[in-house]
């Protein structure tokens, strides 16, 4: 889900870059809290697997695909400040060496995907701790549901940006329930990827799991 | 303590291969269909709206090396490439933020 340059206008991607900008300032003040000599290099691995995975498109319904988004998957293994940025470093790469999603548009993308996606993914999956039973076994569990509610609200995120400054003349509604429905099916893919690597990281380094030993998080949250 | 060191040495090893053959090896089955945002852009005809980004006669646009005709080889070569480059910038991002911590 890589907007490419030209689909929204220019003031609209500079509106949305400054806001991305200004998330992306905010990570970088509170990704402190989040990495320690030993968890640095996992945030940046993470960045690493999530450039790796979407390339992997799987076919969703006749003649379409999806790949991971990555926001659940790397706020639940890093926390949400440093999974923005990990995925911003992603999204930078794939801008500049590939022209996966536009150079203008790379503010629209930074929010859609560093921000918004990892911002729900943040508050879905700490509603799903808080819901379900306290083992180690609802951790997979609560990713998958994050990443699956991640997809379709980035999509729509999209749709605002279309209603807001879209150059194309299909009216909000049609784009609306046709990136909803499309990036529902995307979800349920996002939801299996995340579910099946939270769990063979949890079996293998549950230490390295930031959703998982991190309890403070879920604690600060409530209050 | 020394064991559990070398453990996650190992650790970060493996997760870095596993991507490496992802990107490098796996890619190349992956599916040609467009993906969700550009099939709603061509089914609802905004999709003529695109337009190339500046970027876009980079010699690994769209996920190949230019001139290399074995489709395999380039989309490996590509996600080498990538996957290198987001570990360059991603591992020395996050170890400045900490040095800072």
């Amino acid at each position: 889900m890589h907007i490419p340059d030209g689909f929204i206008d220019i003031p609209t991607s500079a509106a949305f870059g400054t806001l991305a900008l200004a998330g992306t300032s905010i990570a970088l003040k509170k990704a402190k809290s989040e990495v320690d000599d030993r968890t640095a290099p996992m945030a940046g691995l993470t960045a690493v697997f999530i450039f790796a995975v979407q390339m992997l498109n799987f076919p969703v319904a006749a003649g379409t695909s999806g790949h991971l988004l990555g926001g659940a998957l790397a706020m639940v293994l890093v926390g949400p400040y440093a999974a923005s940025l990990a995925i911003t470093v992603v999204l930078g790469v794939q801008a500049l060496l590939f022209a996966d999603g536009g150079l203008t548009a790379l503010g629209l993308n930074v929010f859609n995907l560093s921000v918004i996606a990892v911002l729900v993914s943040f508050l879905v999956f700490k509603l799903m701790v808080k819901l379900l039973p306290k083992a180690k076994s609802a951790i997979p569990l609560a990713a998958g549901i994050a990443a699956f509610v991640s997809v379709p609200v980035s999509a729509s995120a999209f749709t605002l940006q279309y209603a807001i400054g879209g150059n194309g003349t299909a009216p909000v509604e049609t784009v609306f329930i046709a990136m909803l429905t499309t990036h529902l099916l995307i979800g349920i893919g996002e939801a299996v990827i995340t579910m099946l690597t939270v769990s063979a990281i949890l079996a293998s380094r549950s230490d390295l799991v930031f959703g998982w030993s991190r309890k403070e998080v879920s604690l600060e949250i409530r209050s | 303590m020394n064991q559990s060191k070398n453990n996650l040495k190992r650790f970060y090893a493996l997760f870095f291969l596993a991507a490496l053959s992802l990107a490098g090896g796996l890619s190349y089955y992956a599916s040609s269909s467009p993906d969700g945002l550009e099939k709603v852009a061509e089914d609802e005809g905004f999709l003529e709206s695109a337009e190339d980004s500046a970027v876009s006669n980079s010699p690994l646009a769209d996920y190949g090396l230019v001139g290399l005709d074995n489709e395999r080889l380039s989309v490996g070569i590509a996600g080498v490439v990538g996957v290198l480059a987001t570990a360059v910038i991603a591992l020395a991002l996050f170890a400045l933020i900490k040095k800072r911590s």
